[in-house]
């Protein structure tokens, strides 16, 4: 029994480490930035998902009792993930993509909300095709 | 066996560390260097996670937690930067 849950405390702890490799190795391979933001969310979730499974059951097997307190940290990261790529990718797209040629126009009488103006006040930077009435 | 395993993990950790601090270094836009910053800090986590294993105490994991808050906390800052010119407004 001792030997069964050693083994799948082995094999989660690998799986883990691969998939930490597989993601960083995917920010190096893709081609541009958009699709980076695809590659580090196997690290976050498979590869730190699988390690804290295995710290949760290696504590369990060495001091008998068992805690999911390592559950809040995959409950954390799988709550702030969507938050991060969201933000990243509006940083991106502010600084590098042309709101008038290739983004579509958004239907409603504001643009793109990163494309929108600190202030209300103030005018918008780039107002792009707004209805006229 | 757990001792093999761990230190194949550190292996895969540290080499994919070393993988985003050349991203950090070469990455073309400023969103990539931040996406950098951001995989290492969750690369850091899967370390300490590590470590914590290999020396038996669940010290490691108040750190990890740490690191997972002020990671994203970071993210999010220098995201707002880029954004706003502003993090807080």
């Amino acid at each position: 029994m001792e030997f069964v849950v050693e083994l799948v405390i082995s094999v989660l702890i690998v799986i883990g480490g691969l998939f930490t490799l597989i993601g960083s190795f995917g920010l190096v391979k893709l081609p541009n930035l958009l699709m980076r933001l695809h590659a580090p969310t196997k690290a976050t979730t498979v590869g730190v998902g699988a390690i804290l499974i295995a710290s949760m059951l290696f504590f369990w097997i060495e001091r008998g009792t068992f805690t999911i307190h390592e559950l809040l940290i995959t409950i954390f990261l799988f709550l702030t993930a969507p938050i991060t790529a969201n933000l990243i990718g509006k940083a991106y797209l502010l600084r590098h993509i042309d709101p008038k040629d290739e983004l579509p126009h958004t239907g409603e009488s504001e643009g793109w909300a990163t494309f929108d103006p600190r202030n209300p006040e103030e005018p918008p930077k780039d107002p792009g095709k707004l209805p006229q009435d | 066996m757990i001792e093999y395993a761990l230190n194949f993990a550190f292996v895969c950790a540290g080499l994919a560390l070393l993988i985003n601090l050349w991203r950090l270094s070469f990455g073309p836009t400023i969103a990539d260097r931040v996406l950098a910053v951001d995989t290492m800090a969750i690369n850091g986590i899967a370390l300490l996670v590590l470590y914590g294993i290999g020396r038996a105490t669940s010290m490691y994991f108040e750190a990890a937690l740490l690191f997972a808050m002020v990671g994203f906390v970071s993210t999010v800052a220098y995201c707002k930067f880029v954004l706003r010119g502003d993090i807080i407004e």
